[in-house]
């Protein structure tokens, strides 16, 4: 299903080599590819499949399985009214891709809130500091191994424990 | 606890007392600060079908004129240094009052980024349970705290400069 998505079939014959995954799952159609050549992905996506508008940009935590992150773009296309998700794998000991704010200014903040909660760090971003937690603040609390009622809290282990 | 009182307790000051309590409760003028949903609530008891104004409870927007600070809401940590400057922002005397679950405990907020209750920071005067507690839940802690002013003691003796004023034991 994926392979006939016109956007797949364009960076497939581009990006033959950078691309790692296509999954189309229920409509929605997600490409994984390498974080080298994300900006390029991104740029091809939003010049020549008028991919116009950034979303949402995002991580996930895979803790336990390497690489451990997964960064998130969800592309929407103003001009086609269709969606696209592209991902790109983000290990641990090199966590850090490529900023998209020079592609699109709303990257700004959406970075800088992945950075203050999964501790991804944007290359070339202007001003990568914390958005939503305190300035002071240790961790990244959205991180599988931070503890949910924070580092200075005994957790809680139910009401019998 | 006569030591305390440098007025003495008697008939006068006792009196006297009596009258400053009278009037302190007569006119709590609370903070207008509201952090979540509870804020709803504390509008609605302010609001005509409640009425706070017959109490003297009238929200006064500056922290320089008032005398309670109602936290209405969760406290995130990062709320926290400037809910601490409006308290201290206030002239004494001040009362806190604790108007919800999130607000006495964290509620059902226990996680990293929130406080597990304003009394971690500001000495609470009256904790009121409910999530968000109803306008007559308020209206009942408001009460409450009347009734804890009036029974503090050497007010008269501590507003000319004599001594400290002594709250209620519990």
């Amino acid at each position: 299903m994926a392979e006939n998505n016109r956007a797949v079939v364009k960076l497939k014959e581009r990006f033959a080599d950078s691309i790692l995954d296509c999954k189309e799952f229920r409509g929605e159609v997600t490409v994984t590819v390498k974080k080298e050549r994300i900006l390029e992905v991104l740029k091809c996506l939003r010049d020549d499949l008028r991919y116009n508008f950034l979303t949402d940009v995002t991580a996930v935590d895979y803790l336990g399985q390497d690489p451990r992150f997964m960064v998130v773009y969800n592309l929407y296309s103003i001009p086609n009214k269709d969606r696209i998700r592209i991902k790109a794998p983000v290990t641990e000991n090199d966590c850090s891709i490529d900023s998209a704010t020079a592609l699109w200014n709303t990257a700004n903040w959406l970075e800088r809130e992945t950075y203050d909660l999964m501790g991804i760090n944007f290359k070339n971003h202007p001003n990568l500091v914390r958005i939503l937690m305190t300035d002071d603040w240790v961790g990244h609390p959205l991180r599988k191994d931070y503890p949910l009622q924070g580092p200075d809290r005994e957790p809680y282990k139910g009401r019998l424990s | 606890m006569g030591v305390d009182q440098p007025l003495g307790e008697n008939i006068i000051t006792t009196s006297l007392d009596s009258l400053v309590n009278w009037a302190r409760k007569s006119s709590i003028w609370p903070m207008t600060f509201g952090l979540a949903c509870c804020a709803i609530e504390m509008m609605a008891t302010g609001a005509a079908k409640h009425d706070l104004d017959r109490f003297g409870i009238i929200f006064r927007a500056s922290p320089r004129q008032a005398d309670c600070i109602i936290i209405a809401g969760t406290v995130t940590k990062k709320m926290l240094p400037v809910i601490k400057t409006v308290y201290e922002q206030m002239p004494e005397p001040k009362w806190v009052v604790a108007m919800g679950a999130c607000a006495c405990s964290g509620g059902v907020f226990d996680t990293y980024s929130v406080v597990q209750g304003i009394d971690e920071a500001l000495p609470v005067d009256v904790y009121i349970p409910g999530c968000p507690p109803r306008p007559e839940a308020l209206l009942f802690g408001l009460l409450k705290l009347q009734d804890k002013i009036m029974k503090e003691r050497n007010s008269f003796g501590s507003s000319i400069g004599l001594g400290e004023r002594l709250e209620p034991a519990a």
